[in-house]
Parts: C-alpha cells; structure tokens; sequence
C-alpha cells in the first residue's frame, strides 16, 4: 500500500495575536477526496495556503509523498508544480485569454513549446467543457466557466493533488453546479482533492472523508455517513443544524441528489 | 526680457518665421522627451516591483527616493541632476538633460505603477506562484504584462507632463524647443510671437501624444 500523497503535522499559524491553525494534522491518501468544513473564521483557507506555502506556517511540517515541503532546501517552485490550486475568485490572468492562461505555465514553468502547451491546453479545456471558450478573456466569461477555466489552468500542470479554496462561494448559485460536476469527474477520475467548502450536497455524495475544522483545529475526521449521521461532538451537531435550517435536510439546495 | 510695446500688432509672418526658427528644435525636444520617458519607465517600473515585492531595504529606498524627488520643484532636481550627471559621469548638454528629466520621470512614474499593482490585488501572485513559477517569473509574465495595460491613462498624463518639462532643459542650456523661441524672440525684440510659436508647436505635441496613447489604452485596455 502506498503511502500518503499529503501529510500535515502538527501545523500552527497565527496571524498577529490571531491563532487561526492550533495544532492541524491529517493525511491524504491517493485518489482520495477530502473535504474540510467547518464555520468561516476557522483557518480552512489559511491551512490550504500553508499546504502549498502561499502562507508559510509559523509551526509544523507538510510532506508532499516522501518531499518535506515545509523544508528550507525545497524548492519550493518544483513542489508546487505538483499542487493545483483553485481559488475561490478563480483568479485567472485578465490580459490572458482562456487557453494562454491554461498555456502559460506550460510554457514558463514546464518549457513547453508553445504548440505543445497549446495541445495539452486544449485537452484540458475538452475535460472542462470549454473548447468553444478557449479564444475568450476571463471578462467575457461566466462565473461558472471562469473557474472551469482555472481548474483547467491546475490541472494542465499534472497535479499530484488538487487543492480547493471554496471554488463555488463566489458563484452565482444557477452556475454552481456546473462546476461541481467537474469536480466530481475529476474524483472519479482518481484524482486526490483536498476541498474546501460549503457544498454539503457534494461533500456527502462525493467525498471520501469530511474534516471539521473548528477554531484552528480538527474536531471530526472520517466517512461522511458518520459525520452527518452521527457527530462526535455537539459542536458539530449544531453546525449542522445550522446549515439545516438554512438548506434543508443535511443537503444544499443543489446537493447532488436533489439535482439530478 | 522685455514687455510688448503697447502698440504691439501680431505679425503673421514674423510667426511664421518664429515657427521656421524653432522647428529644429523640435527633434531635440522629442528626444529629451521620449529618452526621458523611455528610461523612466524602465526605472519607474523597477522601484514600484521594489517597493510592492521588494525586501524591506529594497521597499525603503525605493520609496525614499520617489518621496525626495516628488518633494522638490522640477526645475531644482534638474539642477541638482544636471550637476550630478557631471561629477558622476562627466556628461553634461543634452545627456545631462535627459539623465536629470529621467530622475523626476522615475519618481513620479514608480507611483503610477505602484498604484497599478496594488490594484490588481494579491490573487495574480498567488495564482502565479500556485503554478510553479518563480516571484521573478510571475512579476515579469503576470504582473507587468497587467500593469503596463492598466498605468496607459495615468502614463499618457504623465507623458505630457514631461514633454512640457522638457522645457525646462532650456535652464541648462539645451537647445530644444523653449530655448529657441528665447533666441528669435530677443533677435526680434518680440517674445510674444516667439512664446506664441513654441505654444503652438507645445500643443500639437503634447495632443498628438495623448492621441496615440489613447489609441493605445483602447486597444491594449484589460477587458474587465
């Protein structure tokens, strides 16, 4: 059995006098899908920042497989070639159409040429439904399609793991769905995807594994069925609750099953 | 320098011959101008990257020197430049010039990109950075490319600004455009005419150059 793509020990972060990570560890095993929740405020996005160092921790170790990223003899820049990351506001190259935003680490980071960089961006563009796009700057795009283009953009890169950073809290709710569907052919794909989010339709049906986060710290960790079933804690019991009352029934008004 | 008589009369041709005069100096005023902005650009550009991503050091001085130079008359950084650019590299007319109109440029064109790329906000870095690519990389790929664009209306302003400071070179005794209308206007004992000649010949330039750079801002603007 191999080992985990993605080990997090023990990670600390402050902001100030602010503790935003108290202590986090966890790992990911390949082609698993994990996704953390947990109250807004509670580091879920700082601890994917400090998973690829966008945010160095203060404290704490991250291994990508067998490399120590956390390590000051890492090059950091080779790592994070092997760690998509998708953003919450997509955050694509606005002087870039879709495909040369897809193209431009091909070219700038893994020396393609520009005819090679070109094919595979395309073939991404294919896995995301946006071939008919490719000529068109983010501008012209939809909420929906510009993160199917930043997706496209990480996974020309040929991740190890995919890591996402609320990707569909900035979207207008008719053009979520869009994108979750090319989040769950990504995981049926094999792909191992860290996921932050609120989608609770997508973490039931689609994930693996669903970690609470909750002031910095892991509260639950395991199958899905246990955490909306049958929480540990009270805490998370009135999370839920919470987003009951919002949504409905455990799901999100466009949880998976309700869609289809 | 002398007043109009009261009965002073514009004489057309006397213009004309002003105009003819000061022609020559056109050339010496647009290359004055563009060098100035040219090198100023580059510099310009180099403080902000320092001043936004740079090292504490780096960030300081950067910030230091825009600081100082915004903080002086034009005309005495001129001089100060113009003095400089001797004792340093033993320069001085036209080269002296240009080195001391690109020490004011500098100042002022690092802040118009240094708003620039606050503007564009932390999201294009860390996307960059996501991908692999180095800092230098994603300055040079992602964030220039975006800055340039979005700094073409504020640098058309500033183009003007510096055309007519060029004027200014005149102080230190270049030849250009200012400096000519001075000499036929004390030939002819009427500066009036002279000044109207280098006014028209100001305007023109400076319109043709907010002209193309507005073509420019059209076609190069960021879709948002």
């Amino acid at each position: 059995m191999a080992g985990p793509i993605l080990r997090v020990e023990n990670l600390h972060k402050a902001y100030g006098k602010t503790e935003v990570l108290r202590g986090v560890s966890f790992e990911v095993a390949p082609g698993e899908v994990v996704v953390i929740i947990g109250p807004s405020g509670t580091g879920k996005s700082t601890l994917l920042r400090c998973i690829n160092q966008l945010t160095p921790p203060d404290q704490g170790r991250v291994w990508l497989e067998d490399v120590e990223i956390t390590d000051k003899r890492t090059d950091i820049n080779k790592v994070r070639e092997h760690i998509g990351m998708v953003f919450q506001d997509f955050n694509l190259f606005t002087h870039l159409t879709a495909i040369q935003n897809v193209m431009l680490a091909l070219t700038k980071v893994k020396r393609m040429s520009p005819a090679e960089a070109r094919a595979k961006a395309m073939l991404e563009m294919e896995k995301v439904g946006l071939v008919d796009k490719a000529g068109l700057y983010p501008a012209e795009l939809s909420g929906g399609q510009k993160q199917r283009a930043a997706i496209a953009r990480s996974l020309a890169m040929d991740p190890k793991v995919m890591l996402f950073d609320e990707p569909t809290s900035a979207l207008d709710p008719e053009l979520i769905g869009e994108v979750l569907e090319v989040m769950k052919t990504l995981a049926g794909e094999g792909m191992t995807m860290l996921v932050v989010s609120h989608e609770m339709g997508f973490a039931r049906e689609v994930s693996d594994r669903i970690i609470f986060l909750e002031n910095g710290a892991i509260s639950e960790d395991g199958p899905p069925e246990q955490f909306f079933t049958n929480p540990k804690h009270a805490r998370t019991r009135e999370f839920l609750g919470k987003l009951t009352e919002l949504y409905g029934n455990h799901g999100g008004p466009r949880g998976g099953r309700r869609k289809k | 320098m002398f007043r109009p008589a009261r009965d002073h009369r514009l004489d057309l041709s006397l213009f004309l011959r002003s105009l003819k005069f000061i022609a020559p100096a056109i050339k010496v005023t647009v290359l004055l101008t563009v060098f100035a902005l040219t090198f100023g650009l580059v510099f310009g550009l180099a403080l902000a990257v320092a001043r936004v991503y740079g090292n504490r050091f780096a960030a300081t001085a950067a910030g230091a020197y825009s600081r100082v130079v915004r903080s002086l008359p034009t005309l005495v950084v001129l001089y100060i430049f113009y003095n400089l650019a001797w004792v340093a590299f033993r320069v001085g007319g036209v080269a002296a010039a240009v080195i001391a109109l690109t020490a004011c440029t500098t100042a002022y064109q690092s802040e118009i990109f240094r708003g620039a790329i606050q503007s564009l906000g932390t999201g294009q870095m860390a996307a960059a950075r996501s991908l692999g690519m180095s800092r230098a990389t994603a300055i040079r790929s992602v964030i220039i490319p975006q800055v340039l664009r979005l700094a073409i209306p504020s640098w058309s302003n500033e183009a003007a600004i510096v055309l007519k400071d060029s004027s200014l070179a005149s102080a230190v005794g270049t030849a250009e455009v200012f400096r000519r209308s001075q000499q036929i206007g004390a030939a002819n004992r009427d500066y009036l005419t002279a000044f109207l000649a280098a006014g028209l010949i100001y305007f023109c330039l400076t319109f043709i150059t907010n002209r193309v750079l507005d073509f420019a801002h059209k076609r190069y603007k960021l879709k948002t």
